[in-house]
């Protein structure tokens, strides 16, 4: 147990990134989400186009492949961010694909009564679907939305792959230098299920405030 | 798209023309990114066709696709031991005897909240300390399957428990053992009903071979790079390679789709058939 304690602060350090980088990026991924289920539900039909063809392919493109083209590919075309944001940016629009199914289905769960009612009292549909449709789609979404929550802690792992020295990269030096995996890497483990616990009590609580009985 | 009439009715004159003119403003903000894009790729000399080149002769492409086999066979033998895997456990959650139950249910909850990254350092790194070193397919082989069988597990518990309590109990007044009656009555009406949960779960599996790109088992994104660090074409490369996965995983998920659509609007034959049958007969 005593390599955990003597290497707390690499530990520490790693859980904070991985804290940062899920609440970043899920952030991220709400405000792309929301964004391009709007533009999927709207009259446009270029916008709806355009907002199938980013949610297939940010699904049908592994998260890996994006983060090593972003990594290492951006550069080559003179984009220079800092890895940190990059990383965020990256799992940001990917997770933003899922949300935007999550919170499509969310809408499409709204009884077509309020659609009709907004749009009787003048409503435009961008009125419409930011004070009626939304707010009550969102609501009805809030598992899916903490299991993406999930989803998305799980994934800032693979950021490790490309450099970020999160709480799974963290983990692998503490090892490399200490060689005691069985420790080191239970550790990781355990935290990664506070974290997810942390995320599922959070839903839980949202939930039961926020959940409309229909 | 009767889902997205929701919010709009038929556009009248004054909605055509506003929704002209977001069309017009759409198609310029795409172009001007495409532009963008462009521009920073010319800008860098990436535009230039012998960079482009070596991506329209064999001896490349032929690597690649050797490294998509390997991605496939991976994927392959990883979605059969997961599957197998995720139907034991599927099957322990649900049994009456606690002793399976728990470690199955302790199993599933846990591998659900540990990345699958952290599960391949620990086959690269700590097992063989303990003396176990796998081959290269099997390091990617083995965490992949031990986290894809959680989610096949809850997918398979799910189907099963949508699968009427009368089916089992009829079994059980046949005579057949518990076992039996879920091998051969309940099992095959689950499996039918998430077949599609089970492609795009398997989708998801082949995205996550891409791992070996960290196992360094060359798979398709790891030969990518490979390939990119010989050819020192690194984007041309990765972009050809995102290409590839995006043909493969946007033809399984239309294959889920189809499968989802021809589920809901055609009841399974089973029920088709007892409908008439159980039709009173004069």
């Amino acid at each position: 147990m005593n390599v955990i304690t003597d290497h707390l602060p690499e530990f520490g350090s790693g859980l904070l990134l991985t804290v940062e980088l899920t609440l970043l990026s899920l952030a991220g991924a709400l405000v792309a989400g929301i964004v391009v289920a709007a533009m999927r539900v709207s009259p446009v039909g270029v916008l709806r186009a355009a907002g199938m063809a980013y949610v297939e392919t940010l699904q049908n493109i592994p998260l890996l492949v994006w983060l090593v083209l972003a990594v290492f590919g951006l550069p080559e075309i003179g984009v220079k961010a800092g890895l940190f944001t990059t990383a965020v940016v990256v799992i940001s629009l990917y997770q933003g694909a899922y949300t935007a199914e999550a919170v499509r289905s969310g809408i499409n769960a709204v009884p077509a009564g309020q659609g009709e009612a907004a749009r009787a009292l003048g409503l435009t549909f961008t009125q419409s679907l930011r004070l009626v449709i939304l707010p009550q789609a969102l609501r009805t979404v809030v598992q899916p939305l903490g299991n993406i929550a999930i989803m998305t802690l799980m994934n800032t792992a693979l950021a490790a792959a490309v450099g970020v020295v999160e709480l799974t990269a963290a983990a692998n030096r503490v090892n490399l230098a200490e060689a005691q995996p069985i420790w080191i890497f239970v550790a990781a483990g355990l935290a990664y299920m506070a974290l997810s616990g942390v995320v599922g009590l959070a839903t839980g609580t949202l939930e039961r405030k926020l959940a409309i009985l229909r | 798209m009767s889902a997205s009439r929701l919010l709009f009715d038929e556009p009248g004159p004054r909605a055509r023309r506003r929704i002209r003119i977001a069309t017009v403003l759409a198609v310029v903000a795409a172009l001007a990114l495409v532009g963008l894009a462009l521009r920073q790729f010319a800008d860098n000399g990436q535009l230039a066709a012998e960079r482009w080149r070596p991506y329209g002769t064999w001896p490349m492409w032929r690597y690649l696709l050797e490294g998509l086999r390997s991605t496939l066979a991976a994927a392959a033998v990883s979605i059969a031991i997961s599957a197998a895997a995720g139907v034991a456990l599927a099957l322990g959650r649900l049994s009456p005897s606690r002793w399976l139950r728990l470690p199955c249910a302790a199993y599933v909850e846990i591998v659900r909240t540990v990345p699958a990254l952290l599960l391949v350092y620990i086959v690269l790194f700590a097992l063989p300390r303990y003396g176990l070193d796998l081959p290269l397919f099997w390091k990617l082989v083995v965490p992949l399957s031990v986290s894809n069988a959680a989610a096949f597990a809850e997918i398979f518990r799910a189907g099963i428990r949508s699968v009427e309590r009368g089916q089992l109990e009829a079994g059980l007044a046949l005579g057949l053992t518990r076992g039996r009656a879920m091998r051969l009555v309940v099992l095959p009406q689950a499996a039918r009903r998430v077949l599609p949960s089970l492609v795009s779960q398997s989708a998801g599996l082949l995205k996550d071979t891409s791992l070996g790109y960290v196992v360094s088992f060359a798979e398709l994104l790891y030969s990518g790079k490979v390939l990119a660090n010989y050819n020192h074409l690194l984007i041309q490369t990765y972009l050809v390679v995102a290409l590839v996965y995006l043909v493969i995983n946007a033809t399984l998920s239309k294959v889920a789709r189809t499968l989802e659509a021809r589920q809901r609007t055609r009841p399974s034959r089973a029920v088709a058939d007892a409908v008439p049958a159980a039709q009173p007969t004069t």
